[in-house]
């Protein structure tokens, strides 16, 4: 007998018999997404947040204030004008000197203020983790109210990797002080079109 | 009395009085306090979603076999290798293969306990390998030569200026750097560790049956890192942590990140499902995932302490529990400390050499409280002390003077003889252990009998 079969054996020889679960009624009320309270939380963990029309404003406020950045890239093709989009298939390990990442993602969550991207929208699968900062680009009707309505969205769909994100990236190790920009970026920055 | 014992005692005891040491922890304890209450407002019913949560394990521990063969088999369509293992060793060889195949120098680790339990970083040492802890935490106890202090916050025992003192000693840097510095050092550092490094090895929060992924959840990014760069990814990971659906994930990532640290939801959390697909850049190129057993079979056996398998390892009873506070997490001498530490060990390392643990509680039920998969931890802690006497593993001198103690309780006559003062005598010093820890025992100086016939007269 292998390892395997082995272990599974245990498991059910050891395993409960079925019982019923106490019925236990958990979702709340349906809450609305609201772009407010998506801001206020995104603002609470960290990051920052502009409030755009369309594309070009966007361009924009990237032109007016990250111009000065040597390194961006981005997966956007609106965006080419201002930053690199030719790192598609470039090897994982150059990218470790980009200053600035600008990338869609799939959804927005109002009561966390996390955005979900797959490697879809990551393109690399490191993109989002290794920029010493990250711009996400997301429009409000994509904002959902509630993790849980979240996962109705994205639950049956197919990925190989794919990621909440949630602020920069930030530790409490010492002293449970907070501190950004662990080994992630080090500062995060959403542009809400609505 | 077992080394293992003793050696608790010992350690415990210096600790209690180390004062430096209970500051230290009581206000980082405090912090922790402090958030708490701010994460848990996500919830509408915060008792009803830790039900709730309890449910999805219960079903999840009640059909194991069947959520572990539909993790592999779905894992293993997206191109992931699956590997069983009973105990550590056997998980140990398996890493040790890989390695070698992949002539592997250098490994990132990201923060797991699993890898703790089974002495990864040991044995990678011991074939020439060197394994780098990318955690800030484990990256500092690793620094340090210690274990992890706290199943969540490793170098919780640390304060700001040991922290510096330890990054000068070690690393040569500047001494008294401010938190930020020090963080900031440790990003640079490691960020070539992760380049270099051959393989990365993480653990895994929980893992997916439906959809056969791995959930990995933490702050500062090291765990994306440790998985994007290097070309093989292995994940280790108990057989307990498997969860039925990527929908359930909606409920358990929020309250591991409130009952962790207090946050609505961590920075990252990621559900891996394989290696890089065809046409990907990035990525790992092989994935392989160990599924560890290493006596968590034996808890499943047991009706009564089934339910510990639900632990979500947020360490939220170690931070309530009063023991914890004051002997810290070394004095444990277990990878798993804490209230949860105390109930799993027995069974997970022998009863006989650990059942001591299950007398470092006060039974004041602060973890039950606590635990957001409602385990009844202190119940759990009586059943093992049950378990230890029926196995006959209570010590010779503690039968007899149990024995001794149900004669004379049971006969009046033994009761009523001797005063006061003689059983005051007996107890406090012939039994010396009783007042090691306590302030001396009263007998008072007439027996119920004589009250009784007093009162009745
Ligand atoms: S037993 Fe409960 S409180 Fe303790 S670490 Fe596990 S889940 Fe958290």
């Amino acid at each position: 007998m292998s390892a395997r079969e082995r272990i599974l054996a245990a498991v059910k020889n050891s395993q409960p018999e079925h019982t019923p679960l106490p019925d236990i009624a958990f979702l709340k009320e349906p809450v609305l997404a609201s772009k407010e309270q998506f801001a206020t939380i995104v603002q609470a963990i960290g990051a920052t947040i502009f409030f755009v029309k369309d594309i070009t404003e966007v361009k924009e406020i990237l032109q007016e204030k990250f111009q000065q950045l040597p390194r961006k890239i981005t997966s956007i093709a609106a965006l080419a004008g201002i930053a690199d989009v030719n790192w598609i298939a470039a090897d994982p390990h150059s990218l470790e000197n980009v200053d600035l990442a600008i990338l869609d993602a799939r959804l927005g969550v109002c009561e966390n203020g996390a955005v979900w991207l797959t490697e879809n929208e990551m393109v690399q699968r490191v993109t989002p983790f290794i920029a010493d900062s990250l711009a996400i680009v997301l429009t409000a009707d994509k904002l959902v109210a509630t993790m849980h309505a979240a996962y109705e969205v994205i639950g049956d769909s197919q990925y190989g990797f794919a990621s909440f994100i949630a602020g920069p990236s930030k530790t409490a190790d010492i002293e449970q002080s907070l501190v950004l920009g662990a080994h992630g970026p080090r500062n995060m920055f959403i542009f809400l079109i609505h | 009395m077992k080394e293992t014992a003793a050696s608790f005692i010992a350690k415990s005891t210096i600790k209690a009085n180390d004062l430096e040491h209970r500051r230290k922890i009581n206000f980082n304890i405090s912090r922790y306090n402090a958030v708490v209450p701010q994460g848990k407002q996500q919830f509408a019913d915060v008792m009803q979603a830790r039900e709730h949560a309890k449910n999805i394990k219960w079903r999840a521990i009640e059909t194991l076999d069947q959520q572990l063969e539909e993790f592999e088999l779905q894992i293993t369509k997206r191109g992931a290798k699956v590997i069983w293992a009973e105990d550590a060793q056997q998980a140990l060889d398996e890493i040790g293969k890989i390695c070698a195949e992949k002539n592997c120098k250098t490994v990132v680790k990201s923060k797991s306990m699993v890898t703790e339990e089974v002495h990864l970083n040991h044995y990678l040492e011991s074939k020439g390998i060197e394994s780098i802890e990318t955690d800030l935490g484990e990256y500092i106890q690793q620094l340090d030569e210690e274990p992890p202090y706290h199943i969540v916050t490793p170098a919780m025992h640390k304060s700001k200026e040991d922290v510096a003192k330890l990054f000068t000693e070690k690393l040569g840097t500047q001494p008294g750097l401010t938190p930020e510095q020090l963080t900031l050092v440790a990003r640079q550092k490691l960020r070539e560790k992760y380049i270099q490094a051959e393989v990365g090895v993480t653990g895994a929060n929980f893992i997916i049956a439906d959809i056969g992924g791995v959930a990995v959840t933490e702050n500062e990014g090291n765990a994306r890192l440790s998985t994007a760069f290097p070309k093989t990814h292995i994940v280790i990971v108990g057989i307990e942590k498997v969860i039925p659906s990527l929908t359930d994930l909606s409920l358990f990532w929020p309250l591991l990140a409130t009952y962790g640290t207090g946050q609505k939801v961590t920075v990252y959390n990621t559900v891996l499902s394989g290696p890089k697909q065809p046409g990907e850049t990035d990525g790992p190129e092989e994935m392989y995932v160990i599924l560890l057993d290493n006596g968590r079979t034996n808890l499943l056996k047991n009706p009564q302490t089934r339910e510990a398998l639900y632990c979500i390892r947020c360490g939220a009873c170690l931070n309530a529990c009063p023991v914890y506070k004051n002997i810290g997490g070394h004095a444990y001498g277990t990878t798993y400390s804490g209230p949860i530490g105390s109930v799993i060990t027995p069974h997970l390392r022998g009863l006989n050499e650990y059942k001591h643990l299950s007398y470092a509680s006060s039974l004041c039920g602060n973890c039950t409280e606590v635990c957001p998969v409602r385990i009844n931890l202190h119940e759990l802690l009586l059943e093992n002390r049950h378990e230890a006497v029926v196995e006959g593993d209570s010590s010779l001198s503690e039968r007899i003077a149990w024995k001794a103690w149900r004669q004379a309780s049971m006969n009046r006559k033994m009761m009523n003889a001797g005063n006061g003062k003689l059983k005051n005598w007996v107890v406090n010093k012939v039994f010396k252990g009783w007042t090691t820890y306590r302030s001396e025992l009263n007998f008072s100086q007439k027996t119920f009998n004589e009250m009784w016939q007093e009162k009745n007269k």
